[in-house]
């Protein structure tokens, strides 16, 4: 059953000035996405991956075509804060998104803009602290966290709606590796745990790897699209558009170009060296 | 450095000051100040001073703190203070061409600085220990009234709650955005007050484009989480005034009162 | 020959506080001239406090740095000599752009060095040309310019400055892997053609693997190993006791090794993995 559904949707930026061409960022755009799906949307920078995001909970509104989050239409201004409600956006600077300067102040932001009862409110702030392990920062200053801890605190401001859905943008590009572990964690998690819908946009592949399903988007197109092992096995068509392949990947597709007969989608290193030695020990 | 900026401040903990309800700390701490400009002999001031000294050691937060809010205003309190020896009447202390140093002018010194050193300490024990959110909903209640002359409540106690959160960020970013014009070779410590001036542009132009685009950002982030403004609004914290603020206010008052008497029945310095 | 080099480097931040902290502890090491150099170790392990006392930025607690053999602060005063050798790009410098033009804000460093115009405008050109910037965005103001654009008309304004040793600070940081390969291509070809010396701090280590010859690993304040990369990444229980991961490519070999297969420890990309696997497989025929 979908949950998120674009039907050929296009979307055109304004011209900022007289005489210059309006942009298309999106060309017919078709996709679904499941209730409880764990989706990433991998591509460039300009491939209009996030502009694509900011459509599914009617931030941007297309300019063709028609986006429905459970069956309701973002074009209807009724349904706009139902929409945000139940489909959370965590933006790609963990800085600029928080509003209040104490952790759990910061997560209270969005039941209090619905108007939740206080001890309603409460009970889902600490709640959503502990869905993203940040309970013991409660009280602490936001801006004294490290990057990954500011993001999950973004994130627990999401979780504390208590949406069906949360569409990351990009929401590990200004993390170091120990930050960006923390958070695709705590989006695994979800996911699995919480059954909350999941959209990732990423520009790196080895998140994509971690979705159930992968769509490539290109020159505000879709590329390809299936699980990681299918997408990742065209290494010459990523390759061809810039995006990376996991080295495992590549190498055992090299392999078989030169002539071994290598499995396909191989994407970790264990699975890799099983495939080596079974080549080796011929 | 800039980060070693305290004001505005905060310090969770849970001390009796923490415990006080945010409107009864604001009310009080504006009544204090009121009250050390009216203090005018010495068993008054030393009866605000006793004031200062008591909030500061019941918030429970370290001297050190304190002393570094007071840091950075230590100039201005220097220069008003200065400038006020020489004012006043009295016995001739000092005479060094056509400055006069009166005995009057003394007093005037030291009380302007023990006023104005008063008034920093009160601000700071109000803004060390109560949330920015505390601070500002408190505000959001206290103006309520206004609301009546069309005065956006709401929308003030926002922007002070974004300011607040933001001012560290900032003061980081300065700091960042400093190093690196630095490190390309900028010179922010030579030339006269024109050349200082120019050598602020390379900082200040990317502070306020990097400005723009965290509010930028931030607007949307707002919208993403339903923010609509004040109307059908809730709060998680409820400000609450317990038999805590009771005991503060009668203790206050009596102090005030106290300041009254001496301020009445005793001659005044001045 | 040495250029740069670290006696007994120590940086603490806070003296005197109780939140006194060693940030960089006794760091002795010595970088080469004309080297490229790729510095690793994830966020609070001194990396970038070690970087900015290589340039003068910060000045430290104890110990020297030592840039052709003479104390950088042998004299303060000149200390801002020492920032135009020793050029210090930081992380996301896009955001210290401020001129009217790009060109205008690349000529600010040579500018501050006190250079004629023509000598600024030359430089200016020169470095715009290294870091890929078309001449025609070189008019418009820098703002118009896209995400990338930006970080290399940033990089520019360090270049032009034709310092001895370059620091980048994480140059790809947040860039998509197109624009990341670009730039690290770039930075190489620089490195290639002026031969200075390149200092390159990183977190991704397959962006090492790719443009260094010698990595430096910085973990809790200490220079915890400073080889060739193969060198460092072959001690790959090492790192990632450290928090630190090794490229997939490396970490595959070095199973494979374990296992007891003749391949060599620290390959540091598929090509150099091929190189020994495909001798292999041909003797086993299993390859055409």
């Amino acid at each position: 059953m979908e949950y998120l559904k674009a039907e050929h949707v296009s979307f055109f930026y304004d011209a900022a000035e007289e005489g210059e061409q309006a942009q298309q960022v999106l060309r017919d755009v078709s996709m679904e996405i499941g209730k409880g799906e764990f989706v990433a949307l991998l591509g460039h920078n300009g491939s209009g991956k996030s502009t694509m995001a900011k459509h599914f909970n009617a931030m941007l509104l297309p300019s063709g075509g028609r986006v429905y989050v459970d069956k309701m239409d973002t074009m209807d201004e009724n349904l706009k804060y139902e929409i945000r409600r139940r489909v959370g956006l965590v933006l790609q600077n963990p800085d600029n998104q928080l509003v209040a300067s104490i952790v759990e102040e910061d997560v209270a932001f969005g039941p209090e803009n619905l108007g939740v009862p206080p001890a309603e409110i409460r009970r889902r702030v600490d709640a959503a602290l502990e869905t993203v392990g940040m309970s013991e920062y409660a009280s602490h200053s936001a801006h004294k966290l490290s990057g990954g801890q500011k993001q999950r605190v973004a994130i627990a401001g999401i979780i504390a709606m208590e949406p069906d859905c949360i569409v990351l943008d990009e929401p590990t590009a200004m993390l170091d590796p120990r930050g960006r572990t923390e958070v695709m964690e705590t989006i695994r998690r979800l996911n699995r745990e919480h059954g909350i819908t999941v959209v990732l946009i990423t520009h790196y592949m080895d998140e994509a790897v971690q979705a159930d399903r992968v769509i490539v988007m290109d020159s505000g197109e879709i590329l390809l699209e299936g699980a990681p092992r299918e997408v990742f096995s065209h290494v010459e068509l990523l390759r061809q558009h810039s995006l990376d392949v996991p080295q495992a990947t590549e190498l055992l597709y090299r392999l078989g170009k030169a002539g071994c007969t290598v499995p396909e989608g191989v994407l970790n290193e264990e699975e890799c060296v099983a495939a080596l030695e079974l080549l080796l020990n011929e | 450095m800039i980060r070693d900026i305290t004001l505005g401040q905060y310090f969770p903990g849970k001390s009796l000051v923490h415990r006080m309800d945010a409107r009864v700390k604001i009310v009080l701490t504006f009544v204090f100040i009121i009250f050390i400009f009216i203090a005018n002999n010495l068993p008054a001031m030393l009866l605000m001073v006793g004031m200062v000294l008591c909030a500061m050691l019941l918030s429970g937060i370290s001297v050190r703190q304190y002393l570094k809010s007071l840091k950075a205003v230590i100039i201005v309190v220097a220069l008003t203070s200065v400038l006020n020896l020489f004012y006043g009447s009295g016995d001739i202390l000092v005479q060094w061409g056509f400055l006069t140093i009166r005995t009057g002018g003394v007093i005037n010194c030291i009380f302007i600085a023990v006023r104005i050193i008063s008034l920093i300490l009160f601000s700071s024990v109000l803004t060390f220990t109560t949330s920015p959110t505390d601070l500002t909903d408190a505000l959001e209640r206290i103006m309520k009234p206004l609301k009546v002359f069309h005065v956006k409540v709401h929308e003030i106690a926002m922007m002070m709650t974004i300011a607040l959160r933001f001012v560290p960020t900032l003061l980081e970013e300065t700091d960042k955005i400093m190093s690196a014009q630095k490190a390309r070779g900028a010179d922010m410590e030579s030339g006269g007050a024109i050349q200082r001036a120019k050598a602020l542009i390379p900082i200040l132009i990317p502070l306020f484009v990097s400005s723009f685009r965290r509010a930028y950002e931030l607007a949307m982030a707002m919208e993403c989480r339903c923010y609509r403004g004040g109307e059908g609004r809730t709060k998680m914290k409820s400000l609450h005034m317990t038999a805590l603020d009771g005991w503060a206010v009668a203790i206050s008052s009596a102090a005030c009162v106290g300041v009254a008497l001496c301020v009445a029945l005793l001659p005044s310095l001045f | 020959m040495v250029i740069l080099e670290t006696k007994e480097l120590t940086y603490r931040y806070g003296v005197g506080t109780p939140l006194e902290q060693v940030a960089v502890d006794n760091v002795s090491i010595s970088i080469r001239r004309g080297e490229f150099l790729g510095v690793i170790g994830h966020t609070g392990s001194g990396k970038s406090t070690l970087i900015q006392q290589l340039n003068g930025l910060m000045r430290p607690t104890s110990g020297q740095v030592l840039l052709n053999g003479n104390d950088i602060w042998a004299e303060p005063k000149k200390i801002r000599a020492v920032r135009f050798q020793v050029g210090l790009v930081f992380q996301y410098p896009e955001y210290q752009l401020f001129e009217e033009t790009v060109f205008r804000d690349i000529c600010f460093g040579p500018r501050n060095m006190g250079l004629s115009e023509e000598e600024i405008k030359e430089r200016a050109l020169g470095a715009a040309e290294f870091v890929g910037l078309r001449p025609e965005l070189l008019e418009k103001s820098p703002f118009e310019l896209s995400g990338g654009e930006k970080r290399r008309a940033a990089i520019a304004g360090v270049v032009a400055m034709d310092p001895e040793v370059l620091i980048l600070d994480e140059p790809a940081a947040g860039l998509d892997p197109q624009g990341r390969d670009q730039l690290l291509d770039q930075i190489r070809s620089y490195h290639q053609k002026r031969g200075n010396t390149v200092l390159l701090v990183s977190h991704s280590m397959e962006d090492i693997a790719r443009v260094a010859d010698r990595a430096l690993v910085m973990n809790r304040g200490k220079a915890a190993m400073l080889d060739t990369v193969q060198q460092v990444f072959s001690r790959r229980s090492e790192l990632e006791h450290m928090g630190l991961r090794v490229p997939q490519i490396t970490k595959i070999m070095s199973l494979l090794r374990a296992k007891g297969y003749p391949v060599s420890e620290g390959a540091l990309t598929v090509d150099e993995a091929l190189r020994d696997l495909l001798p292999l497989l041909r003797k086993r025929g299993c390859v055409r």
